[in-house]
């Protein structure tokens, strides 16, 4: 056991480490990861394009497509050094990490040839369009229609939980072709440009006062029959291998952590009106508790890379760390908030502790236990696909889309 | 980063667990249970000694193996799982590595070697009441060479041939390493939780005994010693806590209510899956604090603490849910759930259960957080 890189592992970080210093300076834990407005986006662009022109854009992608090929341990290593620097990769992360991974798994050369390499330079931003106002964790049930229009499709309906579908150029979306067959069978998917008419990109107002996420409405929105992914009646197989990206592109934790509410404690009155917080012995097996937890995540992940390094591909296991995080976050929120007592109502950054990051984690990780898989869709699939227990009872099953019940 | 175990580590795992599925079979270990006479299966204990696993970690000076804590953490996943019926815990984690840390270069040839063969059996006797001792509860006493007071309970403390104690001597505390079969020393087995292991009330009057290191030294050595068993420990638990989920697994795929397999209903794979995530949980801080342990790293104290802590709530969380997965059966004498119940308590609760490691938890993050 140890947690040194391997020698081919070491000289591929000092190669990271030493381009990123000399293209973003030195490493910036301060600043901040999002990118909004025009200028940051021009910034993230720019950095992009110098990324992919020297060889660490794609690094586990084919050659032809731009690639280099390399075992996943690498992008996992150039990663870790990147976020050292704050490099703003944000606007990229769908794109490339599930959506051009699809369509280089299922275009045609020509689809390949037009999209894989602007993306990769970060000329074009891409979004993902599966989720539905009425197909959520169910998203096979989705409603979205394409119908058949001589060399075209044509597609309505809305999508929803679309990130950066308002700066994207192209997204993949899965629509019913097929209303008829099962729900499963009936699927296909297709690259769609954002730009294209009838596309309504409208923000969603969140329950935490941001907008970090959109619903998009297509109306007789028109795609090419070049532009589908995959056969006809096959787009849930397709879905399947984006998804599968995203278990390796969803990443860590945001908030704040045991650190932070441990020192928040030192200086807060305990509530038994003797000593502080950080004396009393409830709050200490709950400081105890989130400890195990983050670390449990975060070797979890050295588990995970170790997996990697030797290249093995990570399975659903994974999916572990986001249940622990989100909810984690959630509880270290609402205890930060029960420490201050009354006060801990405040928000004003300007007095709230941590600028008010125990009231943002509060607010963020209700969003955060329902993305990308709620709690609940994770421990099926950790319960049927790690454990191998049996699915749930399907009335699903030889059913046409169209005869379900769909509750409205 | 090769946060793993080795092929030579996880081939040790293999041979172990077949090892214990020959010898140790749940049908063995209730053997033990069933008989008020028995506390241990002693040949069990020969067979182990004569695999070479007592010795593991012990270097070949003292007829050990020379081998490291992660092949020892290994053995412990395997021990846990089988609830083997043996004093590997008292004698390797607890005694061995006592007299390793501590003794002379005398007493570890006079104990080691014998400890290797199987021929001595060790325990650890710290415990005197209720409650999680302190340096001012502890009234056991030591003159330089007699000891007196009682020890309860002293976990194999019926069977063992030696035991190291926590005394007083003078102003301080000290370790002092005493023979049990001599006539200061008066045994009294205990009905406990858990009877697949022994247990027992030892009564010191004036029994001749040794110290182990130095004087005034007794508390912050049975700290160390601690720190490095709770790792051991913490694989045990989370093998016992993985045989609960394999237990739980297996049964609600065959079980059927409802003309379904009870697996297939939501409330049962949420709980299975909340035992996989705990035990994950526990087995990634336990992966650690195995690190820290055979690296005499720095951060062996706050590792072990997290590890023990973890691996302590994921076999309750398994044990429990392991019953209750098994319905009306699992609470049966005939079907084994219980037997890991049992297990699980005992080894929360020895050297130093939940409340104390989360305690020694938080007081060294705020060491590190503070430096």
């Amino acid at each position: 056991m140890d947690f040194n890189d391997t020698p081919e592992e070491a000289a591929f970080r000092a190669e990271a480490r030493s381009w990123l210093e000399k293209t973003l300076g030195a490493p910036n834990a301060k600043a901040s990861l999002r990118v909004e407005g025009p200028e940051a986006m021009k910034a993230a662009k720019a950095y992009q394009k110098k990324k992919a022109e020297a060889g660490f854009a794609g690094l586990t992608w084919r050659k032809d497509v731009g690639g280099r090929e390399l075992p996943p341990i690498f992008s996992v290593i150039f990663g870790q050094e990147e976020q050292k620097f704050q490099a703003p990769t944000g606007p990229f992360a769908i794109g490339l990490g599930m959506c051009i991974p699809t369509v280089i798994a299922f275009h045609s050369p020509e689809g390949v040839n037009r999209y894989v390499a602007p993306a990769l330079r970060g000329e074009e931003i891409w979004c993902q369009l599966f989720s539905e106002p009425s197909a959520g964790s169910d998203v096979a049930g989705l409603k979205t229609r394409a119908v058949k229009d001589g060399e075209d499709w044509v597609i309505n309906g809305q999508k929803v939980w679309t990130s950066g579908a308002h700066y994207s150029d192209y997204g993949i979306l899965l629509a019913r072709t097929n209303p008829e067959k099962e729900k499963h069978k009936g699927l296909t998917m297709f690259v769609v440009n954002m730009k294209a008419p009838g596309v309504d990109v409208r923000p969603i107002h969140q329950m935490s006062g941001g907008s970090n996420f959109n619903e998009v409405y297509f109306n007789d929105v028109r795609i090419s029959d070049s532009e589908r992914l995959g056969e006809v009646g096959n787009g849930w197989n397709v879905a399947l291998v984006t998804l599968m990206n995203e278990r390796l592109a969803v990443g860590g934790s945001s908030g704040p952590e045991y650190a932070e509410i441990l020192e928040l404690a030192r200086n807060t009155p305990s509530p038994s009106g003797k000593g502080t917080l950080l004396q009393d012995q409830a709050f200490r097996e709950k400081l105890a508790s989130w400890y195990v937890s983050a670390e449990g995540y975060t070797l979890g992940k050295y588990r995970t890379m170790t997996a990697l390094s030797k290249g093995q591909t990570p399975g659903p296991e994974s999916s572990i760390g986001k249940i622990l995080n989100a909810n984690r976050m959630q509880d270290i929120g609402n205890a930060a908030i029960e420490a201050e007592d009354h006060f801990g109502i405040i928000s004003d950054p300007a007095l709230a502790p941590m600028q008010g990051a125990f009231h943002n984690a509060y607010m963020w990780a209700p969003g955060l236990r329902i993305a990308g898989g709620t709690d609940e869709i994770l421990r099926n699939i950790i319960a049927e696909r790690v454990l191998g227990l049996p699915q749930d009872v399907r009335v699903d099953k030889g059913v046409a889309y169209k005869d379900l019940p769909s509750g409205r | 980063m090769n946060f793993d175990f080795s092929d030579d580590q996880k081939m040790l795992r293999d041979q172990a667990r077949k090892y214990l599925d020959d010898r140790c079979s749940r049908k063995a270990v209730r053997e033990v249970l069933n008989d008020a006479g028995k506390s241990h299966d002693a040949a069990l204990w020969t067979g182990v000694a004569e695999q070479g696993w007592l010795g593991v970690a012990i270097p070949e000076e003292f007829g050990g193996l020379g081998l490291g804590g992660l092949e020892l953490c290994v053995l412990a996943e395997e021990v846990g799982r089988a609830v083997a019926p043996i004093p590997f815990s008292s004698t390797v984690y607890f005694f061995a590595e006592a007299v390793l840390a501590s003794g002379s270069a005398a007493q570890k040839q006079a104990l080691l070697p014998k400890l290797v063969s199987g021929e001595l059996v060790g325990a650890f006797g710290v415990s005197e009441g209720p409650g999680a001792p302190s340096p001012a509860s502890i009234e056991a006493s030591f003159d330089g060479v007699r000891l007196s007071g009682v020890k309860i309970p002293v976990t194999d403390g019926d069977i063992a041939t030696h035991a190291v104690v926590l005394a007083r001597e003078g102003q301080g505390l000290s370790l002092v390493v005493v023979a049990l079969d001599q006539a200061g020393v008066k045994r009294e087995t205990l009905t406990t939780l858990d009877p697949t292991r022994g247990h027992a009330r030892l009564t010191f009057d004036k029994a001749n005994a040794e110290r182990l290191g130095k004087a005034g030294e007794g508390w912050s050595l049975t700290e160390a010693v601690f720190d490095r068993a709770a790792v051991l420990i913490a694989f045990e638990q989370l093998g016992g806590a993985q045989a609960c989920l394999d237990m739980a697994v297996d049964y609600a795929k065959g079980r059927y209510a409802f003309s379904r397999q009870i697996g297939s209903f939501q409330a049962i794979k949420h709980k299975l899956a909340d035992m996989y995530v705990a035990i994950e949980l526990g087995r990634s801080n336990a992966y650690y604090g195995a690190w820290a342990l055979s690296t005499e790293s720095s951060q062996l104290p706050l590792a072990a603490a997290a590890a023990r802590v973890a691996a302590s709530e994921a076999y309750y969380f398994a044990a429990k849910e392991n019953i209750q997965a098994h319905g009306g059966m699992g609470f049966t004498w005939e079907v084994d759930c219980h037997l890991f119940y049992r297990r699980a308590k005992l080894l929360a609760v020895q050297a130093g259960g939940p409340g104390v490691w989360k305690e020694k938890l938080v007081r060294r993050l705020e060491l590190k957080n503070a430096a």
